[in-house]
């Protein structure tokens, strides 16, 4: 891809876009069309995107696998987490009413958020995981792993 | 929706229904962020521990009769997500819990020896994935829900019989096997939910069975009945869709295998019997003809084929797959008989094959570790180098067989007693029949083990790690056999409960 400047260049000025409309999609998905998981996807679309164009090491460099796999897991703690808060307020696992007593429907808000949160954590985790064991497999299979 | 109202503190107690689920669940992610080989055990054995006791509450709370009603998110059913604990659940999720706590100490020495050092960490992480799952899908009183939890607990079943990849690469096409047949399964499974949805315009358990016993059933609710069936049928390993069992139970490691072998298939079988009693009521025409000219041939030939098939197994693994397939058998027969004393009869053996066959898993887990293969001519004479662990295989083969002092001898007591009070005696025959079967194939074992001279007289016995839980399940086998008080009662509270089929709102115990 060294010779693509075309490329590369437009890929530099994407990838902001692209993580920024992500976060739009993120947080207007309680208004609108759009959410977490959404927001994931577009999320990791910008990390693809580097590393189609720049290659897996530079991607790897920017967003280790060991970190792809601690936020994968996050994600869900993020998710539960915030049904073991409302649990310890004294209300029913994810009842997000508990955020806010007197205005259940804030709490709600600030509940989705949350969780929703949690998922665009998950989902940016899970979709650059599958890329890279894509992208890092081998070509054939060496004769010891039979 | 934002209406105000005066809000009752809930206490931890209120919680149980949900933290029983939520605590394994949430251990799980733990073991991957802290990613620690040292605290991935303590991590996942606690939190299966706090699930065990949970149970012992739960169903000390409605052994009686009572519901527990619990509402995620405090969203009321039917529109919300319901967990409803009733005796029938509460009980499954006893020997759930319990077969995965006692399991855990276990694994420690065997994964060593039968998993590459990198997996151990997600080994737990699958495992606790797995128990989650399979708890949820007991615990949950949502038919879409089930579904969302027989994925987790599916997936990460998958990923733990593909472990068993260092010990023999089969354990990779077995996985994908299971793979295959488990998806068909719970495709069927979510069609049959669809079109639940579509006749009732509800997924919550107790409201579809509300609505059918209302308005009866129509075309699109027997088609439901129909792929339910089938699709659970495929994870309960009905005769003709059993292929996918004895592979994944042979290449497995000795701990999944042990964990699966007591835990999977039973919740398959549990969740038939809700959709089968609870959510389609028993009375409905289609389904006792399903149950009495599918579900009892069927039975019947599981519980002559496979026992034959095992007889001819040269692998003590593979052997006990296939007469997984048999006691699966006798399970369905019970629930084919459509009696109170038949239901019972399948839930108690439920519970009494899932201990047994726990314990001879771990029997022949203790023996790959020392002699490194299952196969005959490997463990010849290991009754002389391993006596403990030879012996317990020995006790829990008898429950195998039925001998009386057993547990399995209880179950299919009842079973037996079941078919006669409907006067079905050639199958009170056929059960005892085939337990003859049984007699052969176990034999063989015990004389593979005692009476030829061991290969390898220098191998030890097994590490305490292994022999400690392998006899707690052992003696349990005898333990349930002599005092039956507590599964019995269980038992029959469950039947009476799955019997009488839901009514909205009913006692409620909890809050």
């Amino acid at each position: 891809m060294r010779h693509h400047l075309i490329l590369r260049v437009v890929t530099k000025l994407l990838i902001g876009p692209i993580i920024l409309f992500a976060l739009y999609v993120q947080f207007h998905g309680d208004f609108s069309p759009g959410g977490g998981f959404q927001a994931g996807v577009i999320m990791a679309v910008a990390f693809i995107l580097y590393g189609i164009v720049f290659g897996l090491e530079a991607v790897q460099h920017v967003f280790p696998s060991w970190l792809v796999h601690k936020l994968m897991a996050l994600g869900v703690l993020i998710f539960a987490g915030t049904g073991v808060a409302s649990l310890f307020l004294g209300y029913d696992f994810l009842d997000y009413g508990a955020f806010s007593p007197h205005h259940p429907s804030h709490g709600q808000h600030w509940g989705i958020l949350a969780v929703e949160f949690g998922v665009l954590v998950t989902v940016t985790g899970v979709m650059v995981a599958i890329y890279y064991a894509f992208a890092m497999r081998r070509p054939a299979i060496s004769d010891e792993e039979w | 929706m934002a209406t105000e109202h005066v809000h009752v503190a809930r206490t931890l107690m209120d919680h149980l229904p949900v933290l029983v689920v939520l605590v394994p669940f949430l251990a799980a992610p733990l073991t991957v962020l802290l990613g620690s080989q040292r605290l991935a055990w303590p991590i996942a054995f606690v939190s299966s521990l706090v699930s065990f006791l949970i149970s012992i509450k739960l169903l000390m709370q409605v052994i009686d009769g009572g519901v527990i009603s619990y509402h995620i998110g405090g969203w009321a059913p039917p529109l919300g997500i319901e967990y409803r604990i009733d005796a029938a659940n509460a009980f499954v999720l006893l020997l759930v819990s319990a077969i995965g706590t006692i399991v855990m100490p276990y694994t420690v020495q065997s994964i060593k020896s039968e998993i590459s050092e990198r997996h151990h960490t997600l080994f737990y992480t699958m495992y606790l994935l797995c128990f989650t799952g399979l708890l949820g899908v007991v615990a949950t009183g949502d038919a879409f829900n089930v579904f969302v939890f027989l994925e987790i607990s599916s997936l990460s079943t998958y990923v733990l019989v593909a472990m068993g990849a260092k010990a023999d690469k089969r354990a990779l096409t077995a996985a994908y096997d299971y793979l295959i047949m488990g998806t068909i399964g719970a495709t069927f499974f979510v069609i049959g939910i669809g079109f639940l949805y579509a006749g009732t315009g509800t997924l919550n358990m107790a409201d579809i069975a509300a609505h059918i016993s209302t308005n009866g059933a129509d075309r699109t609710i027997e088609t439901a009945f129909a792929f339910i069936v089938v699709g659970m049928g495929l994870k309960v390993a009905i005769y003709p869709l059993h292929l996918w069992l004895p592979n994944a139970y042979t290449y497995a490691p000795s701990a999944v295998t042990s964990f699966l072998a007591a835990t999977a298939t039973k919740v398959a079988i549990y969740v038939l019997l809700r959709f089968m009693f609870s959510v389609f009521q028993p009375d409905f025409l289609f389904e006792i003809n399903a149950l009495r000219w599918i579900m009892i041939p069927l039975a019947l030939v599981a519980m002559f084929a496979a026992s034959l098939i095992a007889v001819f197994q040269s692998d003590l693994k593979r052997m006990l797959a296939y007469s997984s397939i048999a006691q699966i058998g006798y399970i369905l027969l019970g629930i084919g008989l459509l009696s109170a004393t038949g239901l019972s009869g399948a839930i108690v053996h439920l519970f009494n094959h899932g201990i047994t066959k726990a314990a001879l898993f771990m029997g022949v887990g203790a023996l790959v570790l020392r002699s490194g293969s299952s196969f005959y001519a490997r463990i010849e004479g290991m009754g002389k180098v391993m006596p403990w662990t030879s012996f317990a295989i020995v006790i829990a083969g008898l429950s195998l067989i039925g001998v009386p002092g057993t547990a399995g001898f209880i179950s299919k007591w009842v079973l037996v007693q079941a078919a006669l009070e409907q006067g079905w005696w050639p199958i009170a025959l056929a059960v005892v029949a085939s337990s003859l079967l049984a007699i052969i194939y176990v034999w063989r074992v015990i004389e593979v083990l005692y009476m030829a001279q061991p290969a390898d007289p220098t191998r030890r016995e097994a590490p305490l790690s292994m022999l400690i839980p392998l006899w707690i399940m052992a003696l349990s086998t005898i333990w349930f056999g002599l005092d039956t008080d507590m599964t019995m009662s269980a038992a029959r509270a469950a039947a009476d409960g799955l019997l009488n089929g839901f009514s909205i709102g009913g006692t409620s115990v909890g809050h």
